[in-house]
């Protein structure tokens, strides 16, 4: 049974608006269909000056993370049916807008380039082998490697928001993923980096991050195991 | 203008690792991508990324060669054979590589890099990281591009991220730059480059039923091809035997890796029906699966008569499921509701990728001076007529790495683009016409429905099965669509800033022209071989056709030509499993 369904979208385009506005669109919804599905049929029936970011329409690039209904969501795998009649539909939060749904991430980027976001061994790749990893030592990382970086708990953050010096989720999740990795060597650099007033302790615990996750991580629980980690090593019972 | 010694055009894997070749060694290099690198397809495989690595207590004798053999065999004696031996003897050293860059591989007891079984290999080769290797491997890259960023130890290196290329620059048979878009400002920038790496993946968004992203469409392939580069061995095209009922999103081959059944509407597991199935039944080579389940549904053992089967992962049990195939079960709950632990998975086969691609040779160089390819867009051919699975990863960072040493030791040697700021300049006031003439048609045609059709002609006549008849239809239908396109009409004509409508429009002229290729390709080859099978001749036919195809651009349509397999290391056999 077909119905119709309307998108209430957030419209600015910086070349000609002097504000934003919401525009609504009316169509018709079939089965299966998701707010990404959506999103095209108005770009291509409808009004094709419309922008929003789109990629593997599958949950797994993280390019498509928008404000649906009231929640940070993933486009590409929210059904629309189930979010009632009207859906309203804005741009990730506290990023500047460059059209429409998408946003400049530069200052996402620039915190997750922060946190050294990258393997520190501490010595010489061995190249022609691997580094050994037991099975266990391999699980510490699992889904803590699952993020797909989509912007969605920074977004979501009131500390994000009010402070632009504030590393955010997302860099302190990335930062304990290395940290827990039984192959890096670098636990004292990271705490430095990513355990400071602007990093794990300027959490305000509000767990908006955890909330919104479309891929269901923990970032909180990263930043409470940085504040654990760096407090250890004041006390200087950093293993 | 900007003025970079190599540039790269595609930020998945191949061009990642493209560029960090380049920086290694101390080249100035730019990287332009449409998204944003982590966003890219490359990030969507799932099963893993083969290497003869011997970890698997199965795969104690494993060897490159042995790999190469299986991966010979499986492109139905169509690769290159002197391309795949070099291709596999990389691969040990590439993963260990990816690895020591920090990639989160799935281990073996003994800490091991794991390794799992895959359709046509002799042993369990397909180094994994869970079902999601695509997407940590690509974030490993990335990681090591923001590491080189950070340091002032190397040259330059430049991500240009949501910038799409709209031309290529070729003068007098030298790759000089290109002409690309700022998608996020909608200016419009010329780039002088000495060498360019083409990386620009596969074209899947051509067929209605591809599990790719949505950004692989055939303008990446064909900026090369309108340039005058040629494409090779384009009718062989990848149909992946499980991809998701109605949307078409992957469902590994290590499904079936891990044990996982594909079952009819009776219950029953009919690969053992089949002569070329019965022996490795799940773990038969893609295009043999995807030929079964084909005759299966053709037979109406669909489930309900339907066009799927399931894919039933039950007997794994929950635990396995969990630790081994997480994203397939989420994907499977996200869009069709199910549960693999607890229901069967409905699946069809789907396009999945192009064997063919631009011409290159071993060393990822084109015949046009100083212009490299590397992953998807390229055809070396390592996969000949039919690609096993875990070997794309694996070509697009052992290709990658080769393609950038490649373009460095091009300019090592005195590789130099010189003045060619008019030339570039002219190019761009090409593009600026192209642009001008959409925003001010007088055509009336819409261009979606032009791209729904030719979506739903390759998905229907272009298909796993394939005949003379469907061909030429298929080849009316796409002669007439790109007469539309003549006149089609866009409806946002006034800011260049994140114009999707434009975007995808012009896109949509590489659909066209790539589609056309493969289906010219199709009918030329009177043979069954790989991916390729064609009803009306359903046996390989060595004496005739143990060449590539080979396609040169007219504004008229594709030319064909030919060119020699390279063999040497095992000869053509019938290809049993």
């Amino acid at each position: 049974m077909s119905k119709k369904v309307t998108f209430k979208i957030f419209r600015f385009d910086p070349d000609k608006d002097k504000k934003p506005c919401f525009k609504k669109y009316t169509f018709e919804v079939k089965k299966g269909m998701t707010v990404l599905d959506g999103l095209f049929h108005i770009l291509r029936t409808m009004d094709g000056s419309i922008a929003f970011r789109s990629s593997c329409r599958e949950g797994v690039c993280g390019s498509c993370a928008i404000h649906i209904g009231g929640k940070y969501r993933l486009a590409c795998e929210t059904q629309i049916a189930g979010l009632g009649r009207t859906i309203v539909i804005r741009p990730l939060g506290h990023m500047p807008i460059i059209k429409d749904l998408i946003v400049d991430m530069t200052a996402f980027w620039n915190k997750y380039r922060q946190i050294k976001p990258y393997l520190m061994p501490g010595d010489p790749d061995p190249k022609s082998r691997e580094r050994v990893q037991t099975e266990d030592e391999r699980k510490k990382v699992d889904v803590l490697i699952d993020c797909i970086l989509c912007g969605s708990c920074t977004a979501s953050c009131s500390v994000s928001a009010t402070n632009p010096d504030y590393i955010g989720p997302a860099a302190m999740m990335k930062a304990n993923r290395f940290i827990q990795d039984s192959r890096d060597n670098a636990v004292e650099e990271r705490l430095r980096i990513a355990a400071t007033e602007n990093g794990a302790f300027r959490c305000h615990t509000i767990f908006s991050c955890q909330y919104v996750c479309p891929k269901d991580l923990n970032p909180q629980a990263s930043i409470a195991q940085l504040q654990e980690l760096a407090l250890k090593r004041a006390f200087g019972k950093l293993e | 203008m900007k003025y970079h010694q190599v540039l790269v055009i595609g930020g998945g894997l191949a061009g990642m690792r493209a560029a960090i070749a380049c920086n290694q060694n101390n080249i100035k290099v730019g990287l332009l991508s449409k998204v944003h690198p982590v966003r890219s397809h490359s990030v969507s495989a799932q099963g893993g990324i083969n290497a003869a690595l011997g970890n698997n207590e199965r795969g104690g004798t494993d060897s490159p060669m042995r790999h190469a053999f299986d991966t010979i065999k499986g492109s139905d004696y169509l690769a290159d054979q002197d391309a795949v031996v070099k291709f596999l003897e990389a691969a040990p050293k590439r993963i260990y590589e990816m690895e020591n860059w920090g990639c989160p591989f799935s281990r073996t007891i003994e800490g091991k890099i794991a390794q799992r079984p895959f359709g046509g290999a002799g042993f369990p080769r397909t180094c994994y990281a869970a079902d999601r290797t695509g997407m940590y491997l690509i974030q490993t890259l990335w990681e090591q591009i923001c590491k080189y960023m950070q340091t002032s130890m190397r040259e330059e290196m430049v991500i240009y991220d949501e910038w799409i290329v709209l031309k290529l620059v070729i003068e007098k048979k030298k790759v000089v730059g290109a002409v690309a878009w700022n998608l996020k400002d909608g200016q419009l920038e010329t780039f002088k480059a000495d060498a360019v790496i083409m990386a620009t993946g596969g074209i899947g968004r051509i067929y209605s039923n591809t599990s790719n992203a949505l950004t692989n469409t055939g303008m990446g392939m064909s900026l090369a091809y309108w340039a005058g580069v040629q494409l090779k061995d384009m009718e062989f095209v990848q149909f992946h035997p499980t991809t998701l009922k109605g949307n078409n999103c992957l469902m590994t081959e290590g499904c079936r890796g891990e044990g996982g059944y594909l079952v009819n509407d009776k219950g029953e597991r009919f690969l053992k029906n089949y002569p070329d199935s019965a022996v490795a039944m799940e773990i038969a080579p893609r295009d043999i699966v995807s030929r079964n389940i084909w005759r299966e549904v053709i037979a109406g053992r669909g489930i309900n008569g339907e066009d799927y089967v399931y894919l039933d992962l039950r007997h794994l049990g929950m635990e396995k499921i969990m630790s081994k195939l997480p994203g397939i079960r989420d994907i499977a709950m996200n869009f069709v509701g199910v549960d693999p632990i607890t229901q069967p998975i409905p699946v069809q086969p789907g396009h999945h990728y192009t064997m063919g691609g631009i011409d290159t040779d071993k060393n990822a160089a084109t015949e046009t001076e100083g212009l490299y390819a590397a992953g998807e867009c390229a055809c070396v051919s390592v996969h000949g007529a039919n690609r096993l699975g875990g070997n794309s990863l694996l070509e697009t960072i052992v290709f990658g790495a080769i393609a950038g040493e490649s373009a460095v030791e091009y300019i090592d040697k005195g590789g130099k683009t010189g003045d060619v700021g008019k030339t570039l300049e002219g190019a761009k006031k090409e593009v600026i016409g192209k642009i001008d003439n959409l925003f001010h048609s007088k055509g009336k045609e819409d261009p979606a429905p032009i791209r729904e059709e030719l979506q739903k002609t390759m998905a229907k006549n272009a298909f796993i099965f394939r005949n003379e008849k469907d061909l030429k239809s298929a080849h009316t239908q796409i002669q007439a669509l790109r007469e539309r396109y003549k006149q089609i009409k866009i409806m946002h004509t006034s800011s260049l800033r994140f114009n999707q409508d434009l975007m995808w429009n012009l896109e949509l002229e590489g659909d066209l022209d790539i589609a056309e290729a493969i289906v010219l390709g199709a009918l030329e080859r009177k043979e069954s071989r790989g991916s390729q099978f064609r009803d009306d001749y359903p046996k390989r036919d060595d004496e005739k056709f143990l060449h590539h195809s080979m396609f040169e651009y007219t504004p008229n349509g594709a030319k064909l030509g030919k060119k020699k397999v390279t063999l040497g290391h095992f000869e053509p056999k019938e290809r049993k499993y």
